[in-house]
Protein backbone atom coordinates (compact mmCIF):
# COMPACT_ATOMS: atom_id res chain seq x y z
CA UNK A 1 0.00 0.00 0.00
CA UNK A 2 1.48 3.32 -1.05
CA UNK A 3 1.92 5.73 1.78
CA UNK A 4 2.72 9.38 1.41
CA UNK A 5 4.73 10.96 4.17
CA UNK A 6 5.99 14.49 4.56
CA UNK A 7 9.54 13.19 4.64
CA UNK A 8 9.35 12.30 0.96
CA UNK A 9 9.54 16.02 0.30
CA UNK A 10 13.02 16.02 1.80
CA UNK A 11 13.82 12.81 0.00
CA UNK A 12 14.62 10.76 3.08
CA UNK A 13 11.52 8.59 3.17
CA UNK A 14 13.47 5.41 3.79
CA UNK A 15 14.37 6.76 7.22
CA UNK A 16 10.80 7.62 8.20
CA UNK A 17 11.01 6.06 11.60
CA UNK A 18 14.30 7.67 12.59
CA UNK A 19 13.08 11.11 11.55
CA UNK A 20 9.75 10.44 13.24
CA UNK A 21 11.51 9.54 16.50
CA UNK A 22 13.62 12.69 16.27
CA UNK A 23 10.45 14.71 15.70
CA UNK A 24 8.83 13.15 18.77
CA UNK A 25 11.91 13.93 20.85
CA UNK A 26 11.90 17.54 19.63
CA UNK A 27 8.21 17.87 20.50
CA UNK A 28 8.77 16.44 23.98
CA UNK A 29 11.73 18.74 24.57
CA UNK A 30 9.72 21.77 23.48
CA UNK A 31 6.88 20.75 25.78
CA UNK A 32 9.34 20.33 28.64
CA UNK A 33 10.87 23.74 28.05
CA UNK A 34 7.51 25.44 27.92
CA UNK A 35 6.41 23.73 31.16
CA UNK A 36 9.66 24.76 32.80
CA UNK A 37 9.24 28.37 31.79
CA UNK A 38 5.66 28.31 33.06
CA UNK A 39 6.73 26.79 36.36
CA UNK A 40 9.39 29.37 37.06
CA UNK A 41 7.01 32.29 37.13
CA UNK A 42 5.61 33.53 40.40
CA UNK A 43 2.71 31.60 41.98
CA UNK A 44 3.82 28.45 40.27
CA UNK A 45 2.30 26.26 42.93
CA UNK A 46 -1.24 27.15 41.94
CA UNK A 47 -2.45 25.35 38.85
CA UNK A 48 -3.43 27.50 35.93
CA UNK A 49 -7.04 27.98 35.02
CA UNK A 50 -6.74 27.69 31.29
CA UNK A 51 -5.99 24.58 29.30
CA UNK A 52 -2.29 24.73 28.53
CA UNK A 53 0.55 22.31 27.95
CA UNK A 54 1.49 22.50 31.60
CA UNK A 55 -1.98 21.49 32.77
CA UNK A 56 -2.21 18.64 30.28
CA UNK A 57 1.08 17.23 31.44
CA UNK A 58 0.14 17.81 35.06
CA UNK A 59 -3.04 15.79 34.64
CA UNK A 60 -1.20 13.00 32.89
CA UNK A 61 1.75 12.80 35.22
CA UNK A 62 0.67 13.92 38.68
CA UNK A 63 -2.92 12.70 38.76
CA UNK A 64 -2.75 9.67 36.54
CA UNK A 65 0.73 8.20 36.32
CA UNK A 66 1.99 8.98 39.80
CA UNK A 67 -0.93 7.31 41.57
CA UNK A 68 -0.67 4.37 39.19
CA UNK A 69 3.02 3.86 39.90
CA UNK A 70 2.48 4.36 43.63
CA UNK A 71 -0.05 1.51 43.49
CA UNK A 72 2.15 -0.78 41.43
CA UNK A 73 5.47 -0.09 43.11
CA UNK A 74 4.12 0.03 46.64
CA UNK A 75 5.01 3.45 47.94
CA UNK A 76 5.31 7.04 46.79
CA UNK A 77 9.05 7.09 47.40
CA UNK A 78 9.56 4.19 45.01
CA UNK A 79 7.28 5.80 42.47
CA UNK A 80 9.36 8.97 42.60
CA UNK A 81 12.57 6.99 42.17
CA UNK A 82 11.51 5.15 39.04
CA UNK A 83 9.34 7.90 37.61
CA UNK A 84 11.84 9.31 35.06
CA UNK A 85 12.27 6.01 33.24
CA UNK A 86 8.63 5.01 33.29
CA UNK A 87 7.26 8.47 32.58
CA UNK A 88 9.66 8.96 29.68
CA UNK A 89 8.67 5.63 28.16
CA UNK A 90 4.98 6.50 28.54
CA UNK A 91 5.29 9.90 26.88
CA UNK A 92 7.63 8.78 24.14
CA UNK A 93 5.40 5.88 23.14
CA UNK A 94 2.24 7.98 23.45
CA UNK A 95 3.55 10.75 21.23
CA UNK A 96 5.13 8.29 18.78
CA UNK A 97 1.84 6.43 18.40
CA UNK A 98 -0.16 9.64 18.08
CA UNK A 99 2.19 10.85 15.35
CA UNK A 100 0.79 8.11 13.14
CA UNK A 101 -2.71 9.53 13.44
CA UNK A 102 -1.61 12.85 11.99
CA UNK A 103 -2.08 12.57 8.21
CA UNK A 104 1.15 12.20 6.35
CA UNK A 105 3.28 10.68 9.07
CA UNK A 106 4.15 7.09 9.73
CA UNK A 107 4.29 6.19 13.42
CA UNK A 108 7.86 5.53 14.57
CA UNK A 109 6.62 2.58 16.62
CA UNK A 110 5.28 1.08 13.40
CA UNK A 111 8.75 -0.06 12.47
CA UNK A 112 9.92 -3.10 14.37
CA UNK A 113 13.14 -1.52 15.61
CA UNK A 114 11.71 1.24 17.80
CA UNK A 115 9.53 -0.91 20.11
CA UNK A 116 12.37 -3.42 20.39
CA UNK A 117 14.65 -0.60 21.50
CA UNK A 118 12.15 0.59 24.12
CA UNK A 119 11.60 -2.96 25.40
CA UNK A 120 15.33 -3.67 25.59
CA UNK A 121 15.90 -0.50 27.61
CA UNK A 122 13.20 -1.61 30.06
CA UNK A 123 14.67 -5.12 30.20
CA UNK A 124 18.20 -3.93 30.96
CA UNK A 125 16.99 -1.35 33.45
CA UNK A 126 14.77 -3.63 35.50
CA UNK A 127 17.54 -6.19 35.80
CA UNK A 128 19.92 -3.40 36.80
CA UNK A 129 17.49 -2.10 39.41
CA UNK A 130 16.96 -5.61 40.74
CA UNK A 131 20.70 -6.16 41.10
CA UNK A 132 21.20 -2.74 42.65
CA UNK A 133 18.40 -3.20 45.15
CA UNK A 134 18.96 -6.80 46.18
CA UNK A 135 22.57 -7.47 45.28
CA UNK A 136 23.29 -11.04 44.27
CA UNK A 137 20.21 -12.16 46.15
CA UNK A 138 18.38 -11.04 43.00
CA UNK A 139 19.29 -14.40 41.53
CA UNK A 140 17.19 -16.06 44.19
CA UNK A 141 14.18 -14.79 42.25
CA UNK A 142 15.07 -17.33 39.60
CA UNK A 143 15.28 -20.26 41.97
CA UNK A 144 11.63 -20.72 42.74
CA UNK A 145 10.05 -21.72 46.02
CA UNK A 146 11.90 -24.91 46.93
CA UNK A 147 15.68 -25.26 46.64
CA UNK A 148 15.90 -28.69 45.02
CA UNK A 149 13.65 -27.64 42.13
CA UNK A 150 16.19 -24.93 41.35
CA UNK A 151 17.63 -26.22 38.01
CA UNK A 152 14.18 -26.69 36.45
CA UNK A 153 12.83 -23.44 37.87
CA UNK A 154 15.92 -21.58 36.71
CA UNK A 155 15.31 -22.64 33.13
CA UNK A 156 11.63 -21.74 33.25
CA UNK A 157 12.30 -18.39 34.89
CA UNK A 158 15.05 -17.48 32.42
CA UNK A 159 12.78 -18.29 29.50
CA UNK A 160 9.94 -16.26 30.97
CA UNK A 161 12.30 -13.35 31.60
CA UNK A 162 13.52 -13.40 28.03
CA UNK A 163 9.98 -13.58 26.70
CA UNK A 164 9.17 -10.29 28.45
CA UNK A 165 10.95 -7.86 26.10
CA UNK A 166 9.80 -9.92 23.11
CA UNK A 167 6.19 -9.71 24.23
CA UNK A 168 6.40 -6.03 25.12
CA UNK A 169 7.87 -5.09 21.76
CA UNK A 170 5.65 -7.41 19.70
CA UNK A 171 2.48 -6.21 21.39
CA UNK A 172 3.29 -2.54 20.77
CA UNK A 173 4.54 -3.03 17.22
CA UNK A 174 1.72 -5.25 16.00
CA UNK A 175 -1.00 -3.14 17.59
CA UNK A 176 0.20 0.06 15.98
CA UNK A 177 0.96 -1.54 12.61
CA UNK A 178 -2.34 -3.39 12.51
CA UNK A 179 -4.26 -0.30 13.47
CA UNK A 180 -2.52 1.78 10.82
CA UNK A 181 -3.24 -0.91 8.24
CA UNK A 182 -6.92 -1.04 9.20
CA UNK A 183 -7.13 2.73 8.92
CA UNK A 184 -5.53 2.56 5.48
CA UNK A 185 -7.82 -0.19 4.23
CA UNK A 186 -10.99 1.49 5.39
CA UNK A 187 -9.92 4.83 3.98
CA UNK A 188 -9.42 3.13 0.64
CA UNK A 189 -12.88 1.56 0.82
CA UNK A 190 -15.01 4.50 1.94
CA UNK A 191 -13.31 7.81 1.52
CA UNK A 192 -15.44 10.17 3.52
CA UNK A 193 -17.02 9.63 6.92
CA UNK A 194 -16.09 6.16 8.13
CA UNK A 195 -12.35 6.88 8.56
CA UNK A 196 -13.23 9.27 11.38
CA UNK A 197 -14.27 6.28 13.49
CA UNK A 198 -10.96 4.62 12.79
CA UNK A 199 -9.05 7.75 13.68
CA UNK A 200 -10.90 7.65 17.01
CA UNK A 201 -9.97 3.99 17.42
CA UNK A 202 -6.38 4.90 16.59
CA UNK A 203 -6.23 7.52 19.34
CA UNK A 204 -7.67 5.03 21.84
CA UNK A 205 -5.25 2.28 20.83
CA UNK A 206 -2.28 4.68 21.01
CA UNK A 207 -3.12 5.69 24.53
CA UNK A 208 -3.92 2.14 25.62
CA UNK A 209 -0.70 0.67 24.26
CA UNK A 210 1.46 3.34 25.87
CA UNK A 211 -0.39 2.73 29.15
CA UNK A 212 -0.01 -1.06 28.95
CA UNK A 213 3.71 -0.79 28.16
CA UNK A 214 4.30 1.48 31.12
CA UNK A 215 2.16 -0.54 33.54
CA UNK A 216 3.90 -3.78 32.61
CA UNK A 217 7.31 -2.13 32.98
CA UNK A 218 6.28 -0.90 36.43
CA UNK A 219 5.16 -4.42 37.36
CA UNK A 220 8.48 -5.89 36.18
CA UNK A 221 10.44 -3.32 38.17
CA UNK A 222 8.33 -3.96 41.27
CA UNK A 223 8.82 -7.73 40.91
CA UNK A 224 12.56 -7.32 40.47
CA UNK A 225 13.07 -4.97 43.38
CA UNK A 226 10.78 -6.69 45.84
CA UNK A 227 12.58 -7.87 48.95
CA UNK A 228 12.37 -11.55 49.79
CA UNK A 229 11.13 -10.99 53.32
CA UNK A 230 7.94 -9.42 52.04
CA UNK A 231 6.82 -12.53 50.18
CA UNK A 232 5.11 -15.05 52.44
CA UNK B 1 26.18 -55.78 33.32
CA UNK B 2 22.94 -53.80 33.47
CA UNK B 3 24.84 -50.53 33.61
CA UNK B 4 26.94 -51.36 30.55
CA UNK B 5 23.80 -52.37 28.65
CA UNK B 6 22.02 -49.11 29.49
CA UNK B 7 25.00 -46.98 28.46
CA UNK B 8 25.31 -48.90 25.20
CA UNK B 9 21.61 -48.48 24.44
CA UNK B 10 21.73 -44.73 25.04
CA UNK B 11 24.75 -44.45 22.77
CA UNK B 12 22.97 -46.44 20.08
CA UNK B 13 19.87 -44.24 20.23
CA UNK B 14 22.07 -41.17 19.91
CA UNK B 15 23.79 -42.54 16.83
CA UNK B 16 20.47 -43.46 15.22
CA UNK B 17 18.98 -40.06 16.01
CA UNK B 18 21.89 -38.37 14.30
CA UNK B 19 21.83 -40.48 11.16
CA UNK B 20 18.15 -41.10 10.44
CA UNK B 21 16.89 -37.54 9.74
CA UNK B 22 19.21 -37.13 6.77
CA UNK B 23 17.62 -40.08 5.01
CA UNK B 24 13.99 -39.92 6.01
CA UNK B 25 12.73 -36.37 5.41
CA UNK B 26 12.56 -35.47 1.75
CA UNK B 27 11.16 -32.01 1.09
CA UNK B 28 8.51 -31.23 -1.45
CA UNK B 29 9.41 -28.48 -3.86
CA UNK B 30 8.72 -24.92 -2.69
CA UNK B 31 5.40 -23.54 -3.89
CA UNK B 32 3.40 -26.60 -4.71
CA UNK B 33 -0.38 -26.37 -4.70
CA UNK B 34 -0.65 -28.37 -1.49
CA UNK B 35 1.81 -26.03 0.19
CA UNK B 36 -0.26 -23.03 -0.78
CA UNK B 37 -3.42 -24.69 0.49
CA UNK B 38 -1.72 -25.46 3.78
CA UNK B 39 -0.36 -21.95 4.23
CA UNK B 40 -3.65 -20.27 3.38
CA UNK B 41 -5.66 -22.54 5.66
CA UNK B 42 -3.15 -22.07 8.45
CA UNK B 43 -3.20 -18.32 8.22
CA UNK B 44 -6.96 -18.01 8.02
CA UNK B 45 -7.89 -20.58 10.64
CA UNK B 46 -5.13 -19.48 12.98
CA UNK B 47 -6.30 -15.94 13.36
CA UNK B 48 -9.96 -16.99 13.39
CA UNK B 49 -9.54 -19.42 16.28
CA UNK B 50 -7.35 -16.93 18.16
CA UNK B 51 -9.90 -14.15 17.77
CA UNK B 52 -12.77 -16.41 18.84
CA UNK B 53 -10.99 -17.65 21.94
CA UNK B 54 -9.93 -14.10 22.82
CA UNK B 55 -13.52 -12.96 22.47
CA UNK B 56 -14.59 -15.56 25.01
CA UNK B 57 -11.78 -14.65 27.39
CA UNK B 58 -12.38 -10.93 27.19
CA UNK B 59 -16.09 -11.51 27.65
CA UNK B 60 -15.43 -13.29 30.92
CA UNK B 61 -13.09 -10.56 32.11
CA UNK B 62 -15.56 -7.80 31.27
CA UNK B 63 -18.44 -9.73 32.86
CA UNK B 64 -16.51 -10.10 36.10
CA UNK B 65 -15.58 -6.41 36.08
CA UNK B 66 -19.17 -5.36 35.40
CA UNK B 67 -20.54 -7.50 38.21
CA UNK B 68 -17.93 -5.96 40.52
CA UNK B 69 -18.97 -2.47 39.49
CA UNK B 70 -22.64 -3.40 39.94
CA UNK B 71 -22.02 -4.49 43.49
CA UNK B 72 -19.96 -1.47 44.42
CA UNK B 73 -20.37 1.49 42.08
CA UNK B 74 -18.03 3.65 44.15
CA UNK B 75 -15.05 1.41 43.39
CA UNK B 76 -15.61 1.57 39.65
CA UNK B 77 -12.37 3.36 38.79
CA UNK B 78 -10.34 0.90 40.86
CA UNK B 79 -12.00 -2.00 39.06
CA UNK B 80 -11.66 -0.42 35.62
CA UNK B 81 -7.86 -0.18 35.62
CA UNK B 82 -7.15 -3.91 36.17
CA UNK B 83 -9.91 -4.74 33.71
CA UNK B 84 -8.21 -2.66 31.00
CA UNK B 85 -4.87 -4.29 31.79
CA UNK B 86 -6.43 -7.76 31.59
CA UNK B 87 -8.14 -7.01 28.29
CA UNK B 88 -4.93 -5.72 26.74
CA UNK B 89 -2.97 -8.77 27.89
CA UNK B 90 -5.55 -11.15 26.38
CA UNK B 91 -5.53 -9.12 23.20
CA UNK B 92 -1.75 -9.37 22.97
CA UNK B 93 -2.09 -13.16 22.53
CA UNK B 94 -4.28 -12.52 19.49
CA UNK B 95 -1.60 -10.17 18.21
CA UNK B 96 0.98 -12.97 18.37
CA UNK B 97 -1.36 -15.18 16.32
CA UNK B 98 -1.85 -12.30 13.86
CA UNK B 99 1.91 -12.05 13.44
CA UNK B 100 2.14 -15.75 12.56
CA UNK B 101 -0.79 -15.35 10.15
CA UNK B 102 1.04 -12.50 8.42
CA UNK B 103 4.21 -14.56 8.18
CA UNK B 104 2.34 -17.51 6.71
CA UNK B 105 0.38 -15.34 4.30
CA UNK B 106 3.58 -13.73 3.06
CA UNK B 107 4.89 -17.09 1.95
CA UNK B 108 1.97 -18.03 -0.29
Amino acid sequence: MEHFSWFTLIGMDKYDYILGSILVLILLTLAGLSIRSSLSKKDAVLPEEKFSIRTIFEILTLDFLFDLFANMLGSKKQAKKYFPLLGASFFFILFANLLGIVPGFLPPTGNFNVPVACALVIFVMYNYYGLKENGWAYLKHFAGPVIFLAPLMFLIEVISHFVRPISLSLRLFMNITGDHMVLGIFTNLVHYIIPALFVGLGIFVSFLQAFIFTVLSAIYISLATSHETEIE
Amino acid sequence: MKKALSILSIFGVAVLAALVPDAAFAQEGTGGELTKLGLALGAGLGIAIAAGAAGLGQGRATAAALSGIARNPGASSKILTPMIIGLALIESLVIYALLIAFLLQGKI
